[in-house]
């Protein structure tokens, strides 16, 4: 099992939620607010929330450059729905001085499936591991992506299948919340790569 | 809760309950045009509220305060990619219904806006668009949850820039939820007779400690220190109304207040983020109030 610590990146959202999930795996978990909380975590999940927020608190709190920098060394890193977002190539419609990570090659759009009164719950197949509990909640959109993206999980919301859960290299982004589930599937698998 | 054609549910309690649990750790502000909701999405604020008068104007003001003009409503869901929320009047479903046609993020059923029903609230189960509501109390809290509120925000005083009432409300509403934790099982029926409050409410807070919902604190928080002071005290998020745009210098004001409010537990960036920020709103005593918000709701 992970021996150092996993940090939840705690700026903004729903990070007991997550905490929550790796601690009941039995991991030692860190509220991540400082740079030097940041440099001590083996792992890292950026949570849901606002990404405007998050991105924004990233900055006033010094922690951009050096997230940046162990991203590029392959911290192994779970993002869902605002930290999807986060570590996306590109984000299609977003704001246009809206920054992200770039840690996995896939364009996202923002509210993609719609505002809040489209927030939907369904299941979802993920490769080698079967049904998870999907809630997308203003979910960010996968609209392109390159070949160095693995799919491990679509979703068909009538306009054909789309992309929810993805992997490349040490980096995972899911587009739905399996934080506000019972399932600890996705942590699951992300925490067998760190 | 709606099937769509793939087999997905729109509008259940945990994706109703979900958009509340993004929005915690952020500050949610007022605004009145889509100028004042770029300062604010721009600041890092996690929503709007998108409403014609800030409370102080309403209070000074005075006639009757209604929902705002779908136009605007529109021209801030056009300007900001944050959730949009949108008051209606306590008890006025048809307010609440155009407010759902119109895709807002989320519904305030506010005792800021004078009530349209002095004896029932909106029955809130029926929409798919989630609702907040206000509270004094934890009573209060479990009947708003009870009609299908999926977020509830301690009243504080709409409009006063005095953060008393929304210590005393918070204070209020976590002593009595420390109560029903304590409280022997026999006691119970007799807390929820007391607390006029649904029983298997009562019952499950009694034994989580918590609301089934997420609480935010509202109502007179006007500086980076009562962020501080209301997330100290429990608050999950702030609503921010006249506190903001009522100050000297409105952007600096609202990027404090949201740092603050995600630092709440460290005084040394709340400190830094107060220095010389310019005058807070002016503010008023509540003892000198003519007309009290927070007494409205039943």
């Amino acid at each position: 099992m992970v021996a150092a610590p996993v940090g939840v990146l705690a700026l903004q959202g729903d990070v007991r939620e997550h905490v929550a999930v790796l601690s009941g795996l039995g991991v030692e978990v860190v509220a991540v607010r400082t740079e030097q909380q940041l440099a001590a975590v083996a792992g890292l999940v950026i949570p849901g929330g606002e990404s405007t927020t998050i991105a924004r608190l990233l900055e006033t709190s010094g922690m951009r450059t050096l997230l940046s920098e162990r991203l590029r060394d392959g911290l192994p890193v779970l993002g869902t729905c605002a930290g999807l977002i986060l570590l996306s190539r590109s984000i299609v419609d977003g704001r246009d001085d809206q920054w992200s990570f770039a840690t996995i090659d896939v364009d996202v759009r923002r509210n993609g499936f719609g505002r809040q009164i489209a927030s939907f719950e369904t299941t979802v197949d993920v490769d080698g591991v079967g049904e998870v509990p999907g809630v997308f909640i203003r979910a960010p959109k996968i609209e392109s992506w390159s070949e160095s993206v693995t799919v491990l999980a679509t979703h068909d919301h009538g306009t054909g299948p789309t992309p929810v859960l993805v992997r490349q290299g040490a980096a995972w982004g899911c587009s739905f919340h399996p934080e506000l589930t019972d399932s600890s599937a996705i942590h699951e698998l992300f925490l067998a790569t760190i | 809760m709606t099937l769509s054609s793939d087999s997905s549910v729109v509008g259940s309690a945990r994706v109703k309950r979900g958009l509340a649990d993004m929005l915690r750790g952020g500050v949610i502000m007022d605004v009145v045009n889509p100028e004042q909701a770029k300062v604010a999405e721009d600041a890092g604020a996690v929503a709007v509220m998108a409403l014609e008068r800030v409370p102080s104007d309403i209070r000074r003001d005075g006639g009757v305060a209604r929902m705002s003009d779908p136009q605007m409503i529109q021209e801030i869901q056009a300007t900001v990619t944050i959730p949009v929320m949108a008051k209606a009047r306590i008890g006025h479903f048809a307010e609440a219904q155009i407010l759902q046609a119109l895709d807002v993020d989320y519904i305030d059923e506010s005792e800021v806006l004078t009530p349209a029903d002095e004896e029932n609230h909106i029955d809130k189960w029926g929409f798919t668009v989630p609702f907040v509501c206000g509270a004094t109390n934890l009573g209060e809290a479990l009947r708003r949850i009870g009609e299908g509120a999926c977020l509830i925000r301690s009243k504080g005083e709409a409009g006063t820039g005095n953060v008393v009432e929304a210590v005393r409300h918070l204070r209020t509403i976590n002593a009595q939820m420390r109560r029903l934790v304590s409280a022997d099982e026999a006691e119970l029926y007799r807390l929820a007779k007391d607390l006029q409050a649904p029983l298997p409410l009562v019952l499950e807070v009694a034994q989580t400690g918590s609301l089934p919902v997420p609480m935010f604190c509202a109502g007179g928080i006007s500086t980076p220190a009562d962020a501080s002071l209301v997330m100290q005290l429990g608050a999950q998020a702030v609503f921010v109304g006249s506190g903001i745009f009522k100050s000297e210098d409105p952007e600096r004001m609202a990027r404090a207040i949201v740092e603050a409010t995600t630092h709440y537990q460290d005084a040394a960036v709340v400190a830094k983020v107060s220095t010389g920020l310019g005058a807070a709103m002016r503010g008023a005593e509540v003892a000198s109030l003519e007309q009290r918000l927070a007494e409205r709701g039943w």
